[in-house]
This record gives C-alpha cells, structure tokens and sequence, in this order.
C-alpha cells in the first residue's frame, strides 16, 4: 500500500503533472505540519498514452485533453476513496505510435506506479504494452485501439471503451446489405488497421449473402488508384467498401469518379472526418461512412461534453476525445466501487462496469470488449457529415469471439 | 584499436567489466524503463555491428539490412508463439533465425554482385521493401504471418525454467526483467564484438578491406571477390537474424510496421555517425542514436515551451531533421565517422588530396 | 479489351510521371555519376510552393489559370535554386571522395528537406486547385482527362527538349564532355563547376514541373509525397539505362504500364495467391531482373567500372 500511494500534503499546489517525464515523485510524505486536522489526501497517478509527437500528435492530444478534462472534473468532484479524499493525476506519456516506444513508456509507467492507465491510442502499440501492464497487473483502458487482438491474448487487465474492428466490420456489412446492393469490391490499404476492418466486412458481407467480386489493395502512402479501380469497374461492383484513413479515402473517390464508375463508395471511421471530403471533394457527396458509437448530439451527456470540451481547449473534438474521457470516468467510477485505488483490488470492479458514459452505455464482456459496441452511419451531403442511423449495440450478446481471425489464437 | 583488447590492459578490461555489470543497477535507479533503452541502445549495436561487415568492411552500400531483422524477429515469432502452437527453445530458435537470415542475404547477395555500388544501394532498398511487404501480405491465401496485424503472445527467452521476463532473485539481487535481458544482450554483444575483431583482422577481413579499397586489383591478386562479398552479405545478416529473434522475445509482439526503410537508414546512420568500418565507433554511434531521441523528447519540449510559450517544432520530425542533418554534416566535415579508425582516417586523407583525379 | 486499353492508359500516365521525374535522375547521373536520392524531395518542394503561392494569389483575387501559371513559375524558380544550393552546399565539397560519401550525403538532405517541408507545411494533405478545365473524354470505353493527355504530352515534350539541350547546343556538349572526362573537359576550356551546377539547375526545373503536374492531378500534394516517387522514378531511370535521355523516359513509361498492368492481371494470372498488395514490389523484382542480366539497363551503354 505504502508504495502504490504516495501521500503527500493538502497544501502541496494542484499543479497538473503533465510534464511528468518519468521524474521520480519523491515518495516521501512531506511533513505535513501546516493541516493536521484535515483528512489525509491521496493521489491517484493515471497514465494516459498516446502519440504527442509525429504524424498523429493531433489525435493523441486530443486523447489527452479528454482525459484532462475528466480529471479535472474528478478533482472538483472532491471524491473519497477508502476513506482518503483522493486527487487525481494524469501521467502522460508519448509513444510516437512506434511500438518499440510503446513498451519503453509502459514500463516507465510500471516504473512510476500508477494506479491505471488510459490507452494507447493505436493498436500497434497497445498490444505489445498490454502485456507489460499485464504482468505487473496494472488496469488499462485504450480509447481507441480497435484490434480485436488486444483483448483476446487473455490478459485480465485489457479493457478498450470503443467497439473494436470486429464489431464494426459487422455492422458494416449489415449495411451494406440494407442498401439493397448485391455486389461489393473491397478495397484494404494493408495497416493493421484497414485489413482488420476490410476482413471483417468481407466476413459479414458474405455472410448476409453478398457476393464479394474483387479484393483489392492499395499501401497507406498511395495516391494512385486507377489500376486497382479500373479492374473493379471490370466486375460492376454495386459498392466499394474501402477499409483505410481519409487521406487516400479522399483521392479514391476521387478517381473512382474520374473512371466513371457508379458504384457507392462506404467505409469505416478512418475516411469519417471532414478530411475525407476535403480531398474527395464533390465525388465525396453521397458516400457513406461509420464511426462507432453514436453522435455526441443524441447522447445524454453528448452536448455538454461537446461544449465543455471546446470551451476549455478553444478547439473542435478531432476524433476519441470522449472515449479518452469515459476511459478516466471507467476507472474512476470502479475505484469507487471497490473501495480502493490499488489495482490488484479494484481490478475485478472494472469488470463488472455499468456505466453511462459521454459516449453511451459502457459495460464489458468476458474479453474486456465494449458489450454490443453500436455503430453509427454517416453520408456525407454538401460539405457536412449527416446521421443516417444506428446499427448494432442493441443486443447485448457478447460478440462471437472466433469471429475474429483464426480460432487457434484463443488459448 | 588493438589497444583495449590487449591483455597488457586487463585493469582496462576489468574497468569495462565492473561498468557494464554495475550499469542496468545504476541506470535502473531512475527506473526499469531507461533498462529497457539501454537495452534498446544494445540491439542496435548489434545491428549496427551487422551491418558495418557490410558496409563498413567490404564497402558495399546495403540500404535493406532491416530485412534480415525482421528475417530474425519473424522466425522467433512463428517459432516461439500461440500462432502456430510451436515453442521452441531459444538454442534452437536464435540459430534457425541467423541460418535463415543468412540464407537470405546470400539470395539478396548473389544476384547483385556485380551491381556497382549506387546500384547495389537501390537494388538492396527494393529487397528490404520486397521482404516487409512479403510479411505485410502473407496472411492469404495461407496464413503465415498474420500479415498486418502482426504475431502476439510471443514467447520470451527462457532458459529452462528460468524466465526472462518478470523478477527474479539470482545471488541475492532483485533483477527485473530488462535488467535480466541487458546481461543476455551484453554477453552476446561481447561475442559479436570479439566475432567482429577476430573477422577484421582475419584473412577475410583484409580481403574485405581490399575489395573495399579498389575491387579489380583485389581481384587482381587473387582474391575470389564474389565469395567474399557473399560471405560479407551472410554474415552481416546473420547478426541482423539474431538481433531480430531477440527483439521479437523483447517485445512479445511484432508486425510489420516495425521494419520500416526508415530503420534502416537508422542503423546506417550510425554506422556512417560512428565511423565505417572501426567497431568502437559504430558501437558509439549506435548508443548515441538510441539515446539521442530520448534525449531530445526532454530537452526539446521543455525548451520551446520556455522560449516561446507554444511548441513550433515536434519533437519527433526535430529527430529526424537533425538526423538528416547529421548525415550531411559528417559525410562533410568527418566522412570518417565521429570515432574513426586511426588508418581509415588517414586513407580518407589521402583520397581527397587525389581527389581532383 | 476496354478494360485493358483503359489499364494502359493509366500505365502511360503513370508511367509519363515517373519518366518526367527520371529525367532529373538521369541528367545528374550522366554527369557526375551521383544518384541525387534528394531528387524526389525537390519534386516535393516544387507541389507545395506551387499550392502555395497559387492559393494566395487566387485568394488575392487573381484568376485561377492565371495564379496557376504564376504558381508553376515560383515553382521551378525555387527548385531551380533548391537544386543549385544542393550542389552547392552538399555534393560538390565531395567531388572525389569515396562513393558511398556522396549516396549518403543525398539519404540524409533528403530526410532533412522532408522534414523542413513538413515544419513548413504541417503534416496533413493538402488539396490542389485543379489548374486544367476538368474535361473529361470517353475513348472506346475507356474514360480519361485532359489533366492526363496533359501529362503525357508534357513529359513527351520535355524529353525532347533535354535531347535538345544536350545534344544540340554548346552547354549540351559541355554536359557531354563533362561526363566523358571532367579533367579533360576541364583543360579544353570547359567550366565543369558550372556544368554540373547547370545539370542540377535544369534537373530541379524539370522536377518542379513534374511536382506541379502530379499536384494537380492527383489534386493533393503531402511533404511525403515525393520519396516513394523518387524511388519509382529512378527504378524506372535505372531500368531505361541511366545517363540516357530517352532510356529514362523509356523507363518510366514501361514501369508505369509494368504497374498498371501487374495490379490489374496478376490477381487472376496467379489465381488468387498473389494480388495488387504487391503492386509496389513489381517495379523492385523487375529492376533486379534487368540489371541481373543487363547491368547497364535496357538501353544503357556500357560503362565499365568507373572508379
């Protein structure tokens, strides 16, 4: 208990420890001779990872800034954990989307004995950190990593408050169907990210009966598409699902368009942003993507957040904000529950969350999976992203865990 | 050079040896993560070692060496994971990983042979790129690597019972993990260093050496070039397997994203920063590079911060622009590396006082 | 068959790219022998200055054909001068050193001016004013735009001009007689500093034409953009046999249909097993081919072992 908790005094500065550069918090109590009357104050140390430098700094500080404001927030709540008024502090740590660096910060983390940790942000460096929490038995909560590996290599400590790649695939796939399509050309840039998300449409898609007529690829640095696009015009794909970001998302369709192919364009949150129709421009128009989770605006808490959040930072949420703030609220919320902000304690609370969350109604499965993640459909229509509807989320049956990827995975 | 290996300096040898032995316990003072960079700092001396038989020694320009890396970490992973449901031992696994590296420096080595050295750097780019977009792709129709979502749950080195991961109790100390994988890494690095000496010195390497310096007189006298060079190529890969193998055991995961062009123009540029072709040099321009970011990541925020209330430049692209920078600075003003060897120095002087021919 | 045609097509445009970016490659090979890897970073500055200044003067008010052309201009003047510092600066201080020193001066200019250009224009894409009218033509089923017709006479008619430029006029046969002998050149009266920083100028020039053509088609430019380009652009100047004009522009335009053709066929020549995730190995495997049998390249001469 001594070494997970460092107690310091009342009238130590609430300064924000953001710059927390693996420094060593002096663990010594500092005499606290000035407030002996007041209850003692214990600081809860949260790490929050994610990239702030290199080419996705945008989305890891936005990451932050959400898990700043939910701090912030926890503090001004004054809560009582164990019967010690506890104080928040995010840790943060950069890990440049390498995941070399991510394990280096996860074990600075270990090293600093933080009570939780909220990320990473990508899946390629939340997985190889995941084991590290794993074994020192510290709780992580990743906004953002959608690799359905992350929850399925059995650790008890993994958690993500997103629907992962599986969930979103699926939902996809459902709607494909819906539109009344009966064949589709699947596009993957070949990142972890884009072929996890392709595989599962495919999965889904075939499932529900579509025929699947091409399987194409392209790399996340291509700007060129009229090879790959021009063979899929040769099958008469009804739909394009491309499973990949915005910056080549916005040139596909693009030069779909110039190739004079009619087919719908849909793909998942990495072409959902204003980026996408940016660089589409007007062959952007009519096309469709997904985001998980449902719109900030139909959501309880959606709206507050939203003007919460653009009040204190002065910019617009780019992406996870509201995932990294419920991640915090998560933890927290299971610290109450249990009665302590000791890992090993509180740990089987996380499990049990029953949440309403920023971003909805957050509960776990067995894998440490959001239940029944909902998926909301976007078209974009003159410049502006428009609600199309919600799938998925409704039942709450745990995912299938085969579904993804080979069985031989699960132990 | 010879100096710190003669055994008339054995108080010099001892030195060493009591500071690598007392250096993961100082450094893990402030915390087992600078442990795990100083590992880090370790794996790419290795690989910096690798690919200076190459490079630095026969003079051939390999613009593809993370290709035997990832050769490496990828046999680990296949070996030693859930994904298949093998686990071998490591005295089984870290051999297999240098064979098949070695095995493909010789398919990479034996077509280019007779590429001029500008060519050889462009063919040697297109492999590395051809292996990691192999690894990127290979989880269809048959599924090998698991292609971009990478091979989780990697066994770590394990000897018997004895784990390399989590604490343990040896002598009466308390070891952590990286601290337990430093004295791995540094007994083999030891190995790799005396291997590198022992070759330079060796027929081989002077045949290297004259290959490097003008290839027809070397073949002139008699040296059979083509074997030579594909041997410089096997054995240069051979230490990027390993390395490989116990990056993959380190890390517990891998993918494709780690074998990027980027890291190996990294571990070129230490080899260039330190100094081609002399072994304490590219020693030092590995563990300089490897700390040089972490350095920069504190310094550099902070600082703008301070001057400018707001942060200008990242941190990350300021690494790579002052990496390049490094790069140009030294091919002009030290072409011989930081810490070059005594002669090269001097050869280097001669080449550019002849240099109007 | 129209599909095939349409395949072509967009292997020629392609390929018309990679050719006119080769070009460059190639001119400063033929001279000093010095793969210049900085080349597609010049290509790089060249989009985005032209985005830039474009944009302001468009926004200022000036018609858009009209900026257009002024943003061409500013391009190739600041490559010219980005190619002229280069020589200056990094390469001809090396002019006699050992030759991996030269290779590896251009690695590291080339990381340095990506992430100059990235602290200059930020890390997102940005978007290209489409500077040509957006017609588009329909050919026996094969659809393409005048952007693309644009490109394809464009790098046709600047391989012409450099044939010119080298073999018809006086700095031409100084170029020649540079890359024959520089000390020779050099006592036949020939100012060999200035050829080769000449040989740097037109090459810029002609990448910045290239930056500015890529731009608009693709109506995106990223301080990226320009790596992987350079890449292709001197596979397919290898390929052609480099230091020949026309061999690159050869090059190029094979390599282009090479591309286009593999990404499209090769799924259903191989059944399935390999596909157009390889499409970026084509131009590695067939360059490894040509110079494994042709080690000067297709219409390379024979060089010999040149120290």
């Amino acid at each position: 208990m001594q070494a997970k908790l460092s107690v310091v005094a009342l009238s130590v500065a609430a300064a924000f420890a953001l710059s927390a550069c693996g420094e060593k918090e002096a663990p010594a109590p500092v005499a606290a001779p000035a407030a002996p009357a007041e209850k003692p104050v214990v600081v809860v140390k949260l790490g929050h990872v994610a990239p702030m430098t290199g080419p996705q700094a945008h989305l890891g500080k936005d990451n932050e800034s959400g898990a700043v404001l939910a701090v912030e927030e926890l503090n001004a709540q004054g809560l009582e954990i164990g019967g010690a008024k506890v104080k928040f502090e995010l840790v943060s740590e950069d890990d440049q989307a390498d995941p070399k660096q991510g394990t280096i910060v996860a074990q600075k983390l270990v090293d600093a004995k933080v009570n939780g940790v909220v990320g990473h942000l990508n899946s390629g460096t939340t997985i190889p950190a995941s084991k590290l929490y794993a074994d020192a038995g510290l709780p992580q909560v990743s906004p953002s990593a959608t690799n359905p590996k992350y929850t399925q290599q059995g650790f008890a400590t993994a958690f993500r408050v997103m629907a992962n790649d599986v969930q979103q695939g699926k939902v996809l796939g459902e709607f494909a169907v819906k539109q009344g399509v009966k064949t589709v050309a699947i596009i993957d840039d070949r990142t972890a990210y884009g072929q996890g998300l392709a595989d599962e449409f495919r999965k889904a898609a075939e499932a529900a009966g579509l025929k699947v007529v091409a399987n194409e690829y392209t790399n996340d640095k291509a700007t060129d598409f009229k090879a790959i696009l021009t063979k899929i015009k040769s099958t008469k794909a009804e739909l394009v699902f491309y499973g990949g970001m915005d910056a080549q998302g916005g040139p596909l369709v693009k030069q779909m368009k110039d190739l004079g192919i009619k087919a719908k364009f849909l793909g998942g949150d990495g072409v959902c942003t204003p980026e996408f129709m940016k660089l589409g421009g007007p062959a952007a128009d009519g096309q469709f993507c997904s985001l998980p989770g449902m719109p900030l605006e139909q959501l309880a808490k959606g709206p507050e957040f939203k003007s919460k959040f653009t009040t204190k930072f002065g910019y617009e949420i780019q992406l996870y904000a509201p995932n990294a703030y419920d991640a915090v609220m998560v933890l927290a919320d299971s610290m109450k529950r249990a009665d302590s902000v000791e890992p090993a304690k509180y740990l089987p609370k996380l499990r049990e969350t029953n949440l309403e969350g920023v971003t909805g109604k957050i509960e776990f499965d067995e894998f440490g999976d959001l239940k029944g993640g909902a998926i909301s459909v976007y078209q974009y229509q003159g410049g502006a992203l428009n609600y199309v509807e919600t799938l998925g989320g409704a039942p709450v049956a745990a995912p299938a865990a085969p579904a993804a990827a080979p069985a031989e995975e699960k132990k | 050079m010879k100096n710190w290996l003669n055994p008339r300096s054995t108080v010099g040898i001892a030195l060493i040896a009591v500071a690598l032995i007392a250096l993961p316990f100082v450094v893990g003072a402030a915390g087992q993560a600078w442990v795990r960079i100083l590992n880090f700092a370790i794996l790419y001396v290795f690989l910096a070692l690798g690919l200076n038989i190459v490079v630095g020694f026969a003079g051939l320009l390999d613009l593809g060496y993370i290709a035997f890396y990832a050769v490496g970490a990828y046999t680990w992973a296949l070996l030693a994971s859930p994904h298949f449901g093998l686990h071998f031992p490591v005295w089984a696994i870290l051999p297999i990983g240098a064979v098949l590296a070695c095995f493909f420096g010789v398919l990479l080595g034996s077509p280019t042979l007779k590429l001029r050295g500008d060519y050889l750097a462009i063919v040697t780019l297109g492999f590395g790129e051809i292996v990691r977009i192999f690894m990127n792709n290979l989880n269809s129709p048959v599924n090998i690597t698991n292609g971009p979502q990478g091979i989780t749950l990697i066994d770590p080195v394990r000897f018997g019972d004895f784990s390399f991961t989590g604490t343990s109790q040896i002598l009466g100390l308390t070891l952590g993990g990286p601290q337990k994988y430093y004295f791995l890494l540094v007994a083999l690095a030891i190995l790799v260093i005396v291997i590198n000496v022992r070759l330079q010195h060796s027929r081989i390497g002077r045949a290297w050496q004259a290959i490097r310096e003008d290839e027809i007189a070397a073949k002139a006298v008699g040296i059979n070039t083509r074997n030579v060079k594909l041997l410089a190529f096997a054995m240069g890969a051979s230490f990027g397997g390993i390395a490989g193998g116990i990056f993959a055991a380190m890390q517990g995961f891998v993918s494709p994203e780690s074998f990027s062009l980027i890291e190996s123009i990294m571990v070129l540029a230490m080899v260039v920063l330190g100094g081609m072709g002399h072994i304490p040099g590219v020693i030092l321009g590995a563990v300089l590079l490897t700390f040089l970011p972490e350095a920069l990541r504190y310094a550099v925020t902070p600082v703008q911060m301070a001057l400018f209330g707001k942060i200008l430049i990242d941190p990350e692209s300021l690494r790579m622009l002052i990496f390049g920078l490094a790069l140009v600075l030294v091919m002009r003003f030290k072409p011989a590396g930081l810490w070059p060897s005594p002669e090269r120095s001097r050869e280097l002087g001669d080449k550019v006082a002849e240099g109007a021919k | 068959m129209d599909i095939f045609l349409q395949q072509i097509i967009n292997g020629l445009v392609q390929g018309s790219i990679y050719a006119l970016v080769a070009l460059g490659y190639t001119m400063v090979y033929g001279i000093m022998g010095l793969i210049n890897f900085a080349h597609g970073e010049v290509v790089m500055i060249g989009a985005l200055v032209s985005i830039t200044v474009t944009g302001t003067l468009a926004a200022a008010g000036m018609p858009l054909g009209l900026a257009g052309l002024c943003g061409l201009v500013a391009a190739i003047l600041s490559c010219m001068a980005l190619g002229w510092s280069l020589e200056r600066i990094a390469y001809r201080p090396l002019r006699g050193s050992p030759r991996l020193t030269p290779l590896i001066t251009a690695i590291g200019m080339s990381i340095v001016l990506q992430n100059l250009a990235m602290i200059v224009w930020g890390r997102n894409y940005m978007t290209f004013p489409p500077l040509l009218p957006k017609i588009n033509f329909e050919f026996a089923g094969t659809h393409f735009t005048l952007v693309q017709v644009v490109i394809v006479l464009l790098s046709a008619a600047m391989m012409a001009g450099l044939v010119f430029l080298v073999y018809r006029t006086k700095l031409g046969m100084a170029m020649r007689a540079t890359a024959q002998n520089p000390a020779v050149a050099s006592l036949m009266g020939v100012n060999t500093n200035r050829v080769i920083a000449a040989a740097f100028v037109v090459g810029s020039a002609l990448a910045a034409v290239a930056g500015v053509m890529v731009g608009s088609y693709y109506e995106i430019a990223h301080y990226q953009m320009g790596f992987m380009l350079g890449l292709k652009a001197f596979t397919a100047a290898v390929l052609g046999g480099i230091g020949n004009l026309a061999g690159a522009m050869a090059g190029g335009v094979l390599l282009g249909i090479i591309e286009a053709l593999g990404a499209g066929y090769i799924g259903d020549l191989t059944g399935g097993f390999l596909g157009s995730h390889y499409q970026d190995i084509f131009a590695f495997v067939v360059l490894i081919i040509v110079l494994m049998f042709k080690p000067s390249g297709l219409f390379g001469e024979k060089t010999g072992d040149r120290a």
